[in-house]
């Protein structure tokens, strides 16, 4: 346990001293949109990894975050800490709604239910021009302050991203590790069983969609204040895609597997920028190639690996 | 009289289109039937056929009707290639793994679209003239040449595909398979062969689909999949998923009811309306007008 927390502490030592490091502009954005990525990534895997129910819709809850951050900043002036949070809420709430065919819909279904929540939102972006400016979109949003310091370069987008990710992480593992998140799983391995037992399934599932909806939200609104543009093409059907590709490629509820997925699906395409114009192809490939080869994704593979040499050496 | 010469009109217009909806849908009705899976990739083989088809009439050395065999053909070995390589593994590991199978079909999907657009770019294609055009006028209702060749070759599809299920022994061993995968197992079927025929006979269908809708738009482009994948989705649900006469008669009825929506209703709202009757039919009618037992011991 203690070495577990030692590796924790390590980890967050590296990655804030990234910026040091890394001094290309090019990189240090690269790694601000993973890191964005990671939270959104651990965000579907709150409602596909824990809870068992397929989304393939993430990427409106992102959408709707950086819309509200943007509107509220920009129309109404309110200060930055003041619209994350709604930013987060508006989406949770969203969540909630999209929570409630969840009770009747399963597998597939849902899947298709929540394709076409997102592109619902994504016409409406387009179409309500009074107040989205449609294709247009909304540019010049202000980049957040902390009394008189702003929050303009990369280097500090970069800690502010790095603060949202370890705080969904922790927050997440917290909950994954409580009465809610064991309800959680119990859903995914038989909701029939979970429902026997006494859980309160449509409770806990509508919990987790919110909840999935809030971080992606808080993501959304980074984007708007990191991009200081938002248009209805920032998040569209492939980002669901590919958000929720990343825990499925890394391994599905777990802590790192999201993360681990993020590095795969955005980081390798984009660094070597081999695949970078054909990154969607990528994906659809790995993605298949996981399934095949090991469901429980890279971690799932490794724990097996490590399993197996375990096993050799007893026997040896 | 008028009014009423339109609505029949609008009924033959929705009935052709709603053929093909109905060849769709068997791919995906008949794979559900004996994986108890769908094939949500099922859509973009689709739209394979069809860049298939059109690659075939482009060569210069194939008419119409060769071209769409062709292409036909060619999609059914990609329908199997598909349940080889990226379903038939995934099936190895069993129970706690049912959504695998799943992700790893999204994951077709993606790649298949992404695919056709690094090949045929993002642009839609024409396919151009397939017959000539010729307006047919019965009883104050015009019926081009294109819709009658729609409609006999999709009826003509699904009638061959009655007999082979109701007269073959392979089609029995399908249906068996469907009703019971254990006791099929034990008769000495195999599973696995029955499973590729199917694939084979879906994507078959689905290429013809695609070659049909291609020539009736004459519009070809890799996002094609995904609409008509959602509305002949739709119609295997509202056939009751597994049933393969439901699916014909519900492709129908999508087809008229989202003519008669676009003409009466909105015709800017036309795709929508497919997505209403999913949901309705989830809501209202989950197995669908016909209920299919499904039998135990699936693979």
């Amino acid at each position: 346990m203690k070495r577990r927390a030692l590796l924790l502490v390590f980890a967050v030592l590296v990655l804030s001293a990234l910026p040091f490091v890394v001094a290309d502009p090019y990189w240090l954005h690269l790694l601000i949109m993973s890191i964005m990525y990671m939270m959104l990534a651990a965000s579907v895997d709150i409602i596909y990894g824990y809870a068992g129910q397929l989304n393939l819709g993430q990427a409106a809850f992102a959408a709707i975050g950086a819309y509200v951050t943007a509107l509220l900043m920009l129309r109404l002036h309110i200060s930055y800490w003041v619209a994350m949070p709604l930013s987060g809420l508006g989406a949770a709430f969203f969540g909630l709604l999209l929570g409630f065919p969840t009770l009747r819909l399963r597998g597939l279904y849902l899947g298709i239910a929540t394709m076409g929540f997102s592109e619902i939102v994504r016409l409406v972006l387009l179409t309500w021009s009074s107040l989205t400016r449609g294709p247009m979109g909304l540019p010049g949003i202000p980049s957040p302050t902390i009394g008189s310091f702003a929050i303009e370069s990369k280097t500090a987008y970069y800690y502010l991203i790095l603060v949202y990710l370890l705080i969904t992480i922790f927050s997440i593992q917290r909950l994954v590790n409580s009465r809610v998140g064991r309800a959680w799983i119990a859903i995914r391995e038989d909701e029939t069983a979970a429902m026997a037992m006494g859980i309160d399934t449509a409770r806990y599932k509508v919990m987790a969609f919110s909840l999935g909806a809030f971080f992606a939200g808080i993501a959304g609104s980074f984007y708007a204040v990191y991009i200081s543009f938002v248009s209805p093409d920032a998040f569209k059907m492939m980002d669901s895609y590919l958000i929720f590709a990343m825990p499925a490629v890394g391994g599905m509820g777990t802590m790192l597997g999201p993360l681990i997925g993020a590095l795969i699906i955005y980081v390798l395409p984009e660094a070597t920028r081999v695949f970078s114009d054909y990154r969607m192809l990528w994906v659809g490939a790995l993605l298949v190639v996981v399934m095949v080869s090991e469901p429980r994704g890279v971690l799932g593979g490794v724990a097996s690996l490590i399993e197996r040499s375990r096993r050799a050496r007893q026997e040896s | 009289m008028a009014i009423l010469q339109q609505f029949a009109q609008q009924l033959i217009n929705g009935l052709v289109i709603g053929l093909i909806y109905s060849l769709i849908a068997l791919g995906y009705t008949m794979v559900f039937g004996i994986l108890g899976f769908i094939n949500f990739a099922h859509g973009d083989v689709y739209m394979i056929g069809a860049f298939l088809g059109l690659v075939l009439l482009g060569t210069g050395a194939f008419n119409f009707a060769a071209a769409m065999l062709g292409a036909m053909i060619l999609t059914a070995v990609v329908g199997v290639a598909i349940e080889l390589v990226c379903y038939r593994p995934v099936r190895r590991f069993g129970k706690g793994f049912e959504d695998a199978m799943l992700v790893s079909a999204i994951g077709v999907s993606i790649f298949l679209e992404t695919l056709a657009q690094v090949i045929w770019g993002t642009e839609t294609h024409p396919m151009g003239l397939v017959i000539p055009k010729v307006v047919y006028q019965v009883g104050g209702l015009y019926i081009s040449s294109l819709q009658v060749l729609i409609a006999l070759v999709s009826i003509g599809l699904m009638i061959v595909l009655h007999l082979f299920v109701t007269r073959t022994v392979t089609g029995t061993a399908m249906r068996a398979t469907a009703q019971n995968t254990m006791a099929a197992r034990l008769m000495g079927i195999s599973v696995n062969r029955i499973v590729a025929v199917t694939f084979a006979i879906g994507s078959f269908l689905a290429a013809a689909g695609g070659m049909l809708v291609g020539a009736y738009f004459d519009a070809v482009y890799p996002l094609m999949g995904w609409t008509a994948g959602i509305k002949a989705f739709t119609a295997a649900v509202l056939g009751g998923i597994g049933s393969i006469p439901g699916a014909m008669l519900a492709g129908v009825i999508i087809g008229i009811v989202e003519t008669l929506g676009a003409a009466y209703i909105s015709s800017a709202f036309r795709d929508g309306f497919a997505f209403i009757i999913l949901i309705l039919t989830l809501l209202f009618l989950p197995s669908g007008l016909f209920r299919v037992r499904r039998g135990e011991g699936k693979v």
